[in-house]
């Protein structure tokens, strides 16, 4: 479980994070969602030490992250997935190479077991025989699902997506978005998903923070966030004329 | 202001590179590719530019001979020491801070600007220490092979140029290029060029690993690695010279 209590962070005025508090639950897909620039991005990128808090609390498990020195961070660090926006694909690395290396790193595998791994890691995310492309090779779908099979290849207690639907067409986002779901059930992780994306919202959001003016505005879940009547949110959601008609319409049908 | 805090992130940046490697046998790898990639690579334009650079240098000591005190030998002995003290540690140092600077910042700056060094730190990987250490080793081993390279080749350059030209005969030259050797000169030229490679590979990392933006600051990025190594080889060069030599 992953709790953050009263973070704050600024970049000299501009304060972005405030107060903010969430707790995301393992087993479930835990979504933050915002409009751009509310601070989703710094809050990630706070909770995994990528950037330093001003003031509060990040717990992962009931240790505070942000009290630990530069050795337990790596610790932690090694239980954590990331899918970055850009997927972050190393250009030098093959496929099979890109999955093998944190496993190179950090365990004492033979070479025969980190490739049975990366296979089994591959065919997770539906990709097998793809080993030796490289990811200038792959289209941005096929990125993704690598990244994907690179975050789980160290069997992660805890898995962050940035975004990891921009830039891809609405079916090979359900795809992403499935595969996010299912790794997220089958192996108990704590999956925190930054997305704007309402498609994502309503398929996987099993715990929604909505995030607004760097604060943590409403907790619910997809079908709270159909119901709600906070305005912040109603604005977010259904910012499109065609949004408005469907919520009107789902009204008039008393859903 | 801004040039000191720069400096102090300079030295915080290498207290992070010289810190113990997670997998020694990972970076072993990895400096075995980066002799390849920083040193085997280069030796194309250090051939060129030594051949030609020697063969000037004994022309124009040819050509500003005008005195007949002095002896023909001179043109050999000119190039050596020239060549041995200054072209092929410094120049041939301020090529590579060129060639293989631009290459280091462009590289790593693109890894920083694309998120693949934030997914080396998510992982648990020293960053600095996994993508500077192999490179500052390999440059730190492999230069000081491609200087006596370079050497060789520009006192070769010297000597087709003005035996070709009849400016001086071939036991002339020769005999200049003996004349007055000290051993010191060499292991001085070599000092040099190890304090040079450090120079280039960690400055140039320096200016790639802080790059912000997109595709824009990584070229502003490697300018500035170039411009910065070039002035530090050039103010070490100085300094260096003033301590040893003097």
């Amino acid at each position: 479980m992953i709790e953050v209590k009263n973070v704050n962070k600024s970049f000299g005025d501009n304060h972005v994070l405030k107060d903010f508090n969430a707790a995301f639950e393992p087993g479930r897909v835990n979504l933050i969602i915002g409009q751009s620039g509310s601070g989703k991005s710094v809050l990630t990128k706070c909770i995994v030490g990528l950037m330093e808090i001003d003031g509060g609390q990040i717990l992962f498990d009931g240790n505070d992250f942000s009290k630990m020195n530069r050795l337990e961070r790596k610790e932690i660090r090694k239980e954590i997935g990331m899918l970055f926006q850009g997927s972050a694909l190393f250009d030098s690395l093959t496929v099979e190479e890109n999955i093998m290396f944190p496993l190179t790193m950090f365990t004492k595998m033979s070479n025969k077991e980190m490739l049975d791994r990366a296979n089994f890691c591959l065919d997770r995310v539906n990709l097998e025989g793809r080993n030796k492309l490289y990811p200038a090779e792959c289209s941005g779908g096929m990125q993704k699902r690598i990244a994907i099979a690179r975050a789980i290849a160290m069997n992660p207690k805890y898995l962050f997506c940035d975004e990891p639907n921009s830039g891809l067409d609405p079916s090979t986002s359900i795809v992403i978005d499935n595969l996010i779901k299912e790794i997220t059930y089958e192996y108990n992780m704590t999956t925190i998903v930054i997305t704007h994306d309402m498609n994502s919202v309503i398929e996987i959001g099993d715990s929604i923070v909505f995030v607004y003016g760097g604060r943590s505005w409403w907790y619910g879940n997809k079908e709270d966030i159909i119901k709600t009547d906070n305005p912040e949110i109603n604005d977010f959601v259904y910012a499109s004329q065609f949004m408005k008609n469907l919520k009107n319409k789902l009204k008039q049908e008393g859903m | 202001m801004s040039y000191i805090n720069s400096i102090g992130k300079y030295f915080g940046m290498l207290r992070y590179v010289f810190s113990r490697p997670e997998r020694l046998k990972v970076y072993h790898t990895r400096t075995f590719n980066e002799i390849e990639i920083i040193g085997l690579n280069s030796i194309g334009i250090v051939a060129i530019l030594s051949v030609f650079i020697g063969a000037v240098i004994s022309m124009q000591t040819a050509a500003n001979m005008t005195s007949p005190l002095l002896p023909k030998y001179t043109i050999g002995y000119i190039t050596r020491s020239s060549t041995i003290l200054e072209f092929s540690p410094t120049i041939i140092s301020l090529i590579l801070a060129g060639k293989v600077g631009s290459n280091i910042a462009s590289e790593i700056g693109t890894m920083k600007v694309t998120e693949q060094i934030d997914a080396l730190e998510i992982m648990g990987v020293n960053s600095l220490s996994f993508l500077i250490l192999p490179k500052t080793i390999a440059a730190m081993f492999f230069f000081p092979f491609l200087i006596i390279f370079s050497m060789g080749l520009s006192l070769v350059g010297g000597y087709v140029a003005v035996t070709a030209t009849g400016l001086s005969s071939h036991e002339e030259y020769v005999f200049g290029i003996r004349s007055f050797f000290l051993v010191s000169d060499i292991t001085y030229a070599l000092f040099k060029t190890v304090c040079f490679a450090f120079i280039i590979v960690t400055v140039s990392s320096f200016f790639g690993y802080y790059t912000k933006g997109g595709a824009l600051d990584v070229g502003k990025s490697s300018t500035q690695a170039v411009v910065w190594s070039s002035i530090c080889i050039l103010l070490t060069n100085f300094i260096l010279t003033q301590l040893i030599l003097l």
